[in-house]
């Protein structure tokens, strides 16, 4: 089911044009104005001039957003078109302030490093090129569900390890080869993504309807809680041996969201969070290291932390009341005052020369990265896609609360960083992968396909969906598929009686394409409202 | 640079931001409102109507399809249509393949319903008329009042009760 071949654009037999991808093109030429604009601000405010490295800067990073575009013309022609501009103007927002205060180096030798920077956004921008080359299906990565998992678990421990790791403030979550450091938790987020999704496809219909009812909420059963207690452990050891609130945070929050989504019980959710609450609270009382970060969090202007602990969520504070409301503009700001700013506290010095438009306007640009990969997840007809789309949707977004939470001093400050921005390597290309993948999902959601499946006649329109010979029903995941398809509109605010569905435009290209046996008669595919797309 | 230009550089650049923000938004809200467009309702009407005529007018290739393959009737019911139950709303258009009803998720209209069973009905096409058939249920499937025994004609309109479920079928 796997190694189904996708489809080849030239069997298409469908009046529908395969989209031009206008709107992508004029998003992305906005956003590279915006990111050049911004680099030469910067120069114009530090140097009187263009910075050191301006056509490099640019021209890389102009000639790497086209590629990819041109890449996603021709390897993935329908995939969603809103995502690569959002995320090109991230990176261009992020190397210009790590550019900024790099520039300040002279004065305040502080090791952001820009040209370092660029050096990994072009590698990152590269993978996900050389991953939406080669992938052509992200269904085949279902076969590789308990290998993620291993190497998933693997990478977590990594930091652990004696003489590989080394403890960063206090956080045990970098692992340093030679001249190189990782974050090994950023690609444990998409090993584990494509796990869960892997695991809970298979097995959520015992973790969906066992279970009975208590003040309305549906409970699982006892024995089926296995899963969710492995994974809590795994995350309060995390929290415990790496002191590290924000990566527990962000595992045991995507093995919940995914588990939500997969099984749509909000016991689930309940039983997670009473769970994550009693574990951070017991090791909060346990461990010293755990109630420090906590009285920094709660008492950050108290007089013996301002200097010490507390400095930085501080400085980054006082960064963003400078920042006011229209920001101090480009190079203007003194966002070199707070430690780290070019990586953990980029938000901060964004914040500073921003001001609070500018960062709305850069939180909205995440959010719409989140909703296409959360629109995708509906719209995509295989349920392993629809969770691993659902899941590094989710995960970024929990990602960003967690950061920004902590900058902002609504959760206790972590060492994660904002994706796409922040400096740093694996942050980057972890981030430029998930990229990757939700494109290749969104391209497979939206294709319409006039395919003839496996267990599907040729049709002569691409509207007669999954007709097939009898018997040829579907795998698990056609299953899911159909199942998600039906149940999730069924549960919208669609008003009754209104046809949510419309005829299946693109039909069963994931599902039907899995095509095996099942017994089911056919598989009718059915999709949520999603003509048109973003063409 | 002067302290002006800089300041209408600064909010310039803000707006175009938000330039770019709310594009982004446009596109999206174009994705979300589909639906409603006249252009793409249209081009995803059209084939509903062509499907009836479309064996006629390019004979395909029929590898042995259930129970032989039933051509659409023509001016027959076009969907199943959930009326009452969880699933309230929810559309299947119908094709000249069987509908298989019931919890299990292999099937083409899958019920989260504890009184319905895994495989609980199906319903099919066979010479021009639609038939439902009940697969063993436990609970039973209900045409009105009546349980349904073996294979009965459905007609569209006539609601059938799988569970907490109704489904008939529309023009």
């Amino acid at each position: 089911m796997s190694g189904v071949a996708p489809a080849e654009p030239g069997m298409l037999q469908t009046d529908e044009r395969v989209p031009a991808r206008v709107a992508e093109a004029f998003l992305l030429v906005v956003a590279l104005v915006l990111s050049v604009g911004a680099i030469w601000m910067v120069g114009e405010s530090m140097v009187g001039g263009l910075p050191p490295g301006f056509w490099t800067y640019t021209l890389g990073l102009t000639g790497l957003a086209l590629a990819l575009h041109l890449l996603l013309r021709f390897r993935a022609p329908y995939a969603d078109q809103v995502i690569l501009p959002a995320v090109v103007l991230l990176n261009g927002l992020g190397l210009a302030m790590v550019l900024r205060i790099d520039l300040e180096d002279a004065r305040f030798a502080t090791p952001a490093n820009a040209g370092r920077h660029f050096m990994w956004i072009l590698l990152a921008m590269l993978c996900a090129g050389v991953l939406l080359w080669f992938l052509r299906d992200h269904r085949s990565w279902r076969k590789y569900t308990y290998t993620a998992m291993i190497a998933g678990i693997v990478l977590v421990m990594l930091p652990l390890i004696p003489g590989l790791g080394r403890p960063i403030n206090g956080a045990k979550v970098w692992i340093f080869i030679g001249p190189f450091s990782l974050q090994p938790a950023e690609f444990a987020k998409i090993a584990f993504a494509v796990f869960f999704a892997g695991y809970l496809v298979t097995n959520r219909d015992t973790l969906a309807l066992a279970g009975r009812k208590v003040l309305g909420l549906q409970l699982p059963r006892a024995r089926d809680l296995g899963p969710i207690l492995v994974v809590w452990a795994i995350s309060l050891g995390v929290l415990v041996g790496q002191t590290d609130l924000g990566t527990s945070l962000l595992f045991f929050g995507l093995f919940v969201g995914m588990l939500y989504l997969a099984t749509e019980r909000g016991g689930w959710v309940a039983i997670g969070l009473v769970m994550f609450a009693s574990g951070a609270v017991l090791a909060w009382s346990i461990f010293g290291h755990v109630q420090r970060r906590v009285d920094i969090w709660l008492n950050p202007f108290d007089p013996e932390l301002i200097t010490g602990a507390s400095f930085q969520i501080v400085q980054g504070l006082f960064g963003l009341a400078h920042g006011g409301m229209f920001g101090a503009g480009w190079g203007e700001g003194m966002p070199y005052l707070v430690p780290y700013a070019y990586s953990d506290f980029i938000y901060s010095a964004l914040g500073e020369e921003l001001g609070l438009t500018g960062l709305l306007g850069i939180l909205l640009v995440y959010l719409v990265i989140v909703e296409r990969g959360l629109r995708n997840a509906i719209a995509v007809r295989d349920g392993f896609g629809k969770l691993l789309a659902g899941g590094l949707a989710f995960v970024m977004a929990l990602q960003l609360f967690v950061v920004i939470g902590g900058i902002t001093r609504i959760i206790p400050l972590t060492g994660l960083t904002l994706p796409f921005m922040a400096q740093g390597g694996s942050s980057l290309l972890a981030n430029w992968v998930v990229v990757a993948l939700l494109l290749r999902i969104s391209d497979n959601a939206r294709r319409p396909s006039a395919l003839p499946m496996r267990g599907q006649l040729a049709g002569p329109t691409p509207h007669e969906v999954g007709q097939g010979p009898s018997g040829t029903g579907a795998l698990p995941v056609a299953a899911g598929a159909a199942r998600d398809a039906v149940a999730v509109p069924g549960r919208s605010a669609n008003p009754p009686g209104e046809s949510s569905f419309g005829p299946p435009a693109g039909p069963a290209d994931g599902a039907a394409a899995d095509g095996a046996a099942g017994g089911a008669e056919t598989t009718v595919i059915v999709d949520g409202p999603r003509e048109g797309g973003t063409r | 640079m002067s302290e002006l230009t800089f300041t209408l550089l600064r909010l310039g650049y803000l707006v175009l931001l938000w330039v770019f923000v709310l594009s982004a938004v446009a596109v999206l809200r174009r994705d979300l409102s589909g639906p409603r467009q006249p252009s793409s309702t249209r081009r995803s009407r059209r084939p509903e109507m062509t499907s009836a005529a479309a064996p006629v007018s390019t004979p395909t290739p029929v590898a042995g399809g259930a129970g032989g393959r039933a051509p659409q009737p023509r001016r027959g019911p076009a969907r199943l249509v959930v009326v009452a139950g969880p699933l309230t709303g929810t559309t299947i258009p119908l094709t000249a393949s069987a509908i298989l009803i019931g919890r299990a998720p292999s099937c083409t209209l899958v019920l989260d319903d504890d009184y319905s069973s895994s495989r609980h009905a199906r319903i099919f096409p066979q010479g021009g008329q639609w038939y439902v058939e009940d697969l063993g249920s436990t609970n039973g499937t209900f045409i009105g009042e009546q349980p349904i025994q073996g294979i009965v004609p459905l007609a569209p309109g006539v609601g059938v009760q799988i569970g907490q479920s109704v489904v008939e079928l529309q023009g």
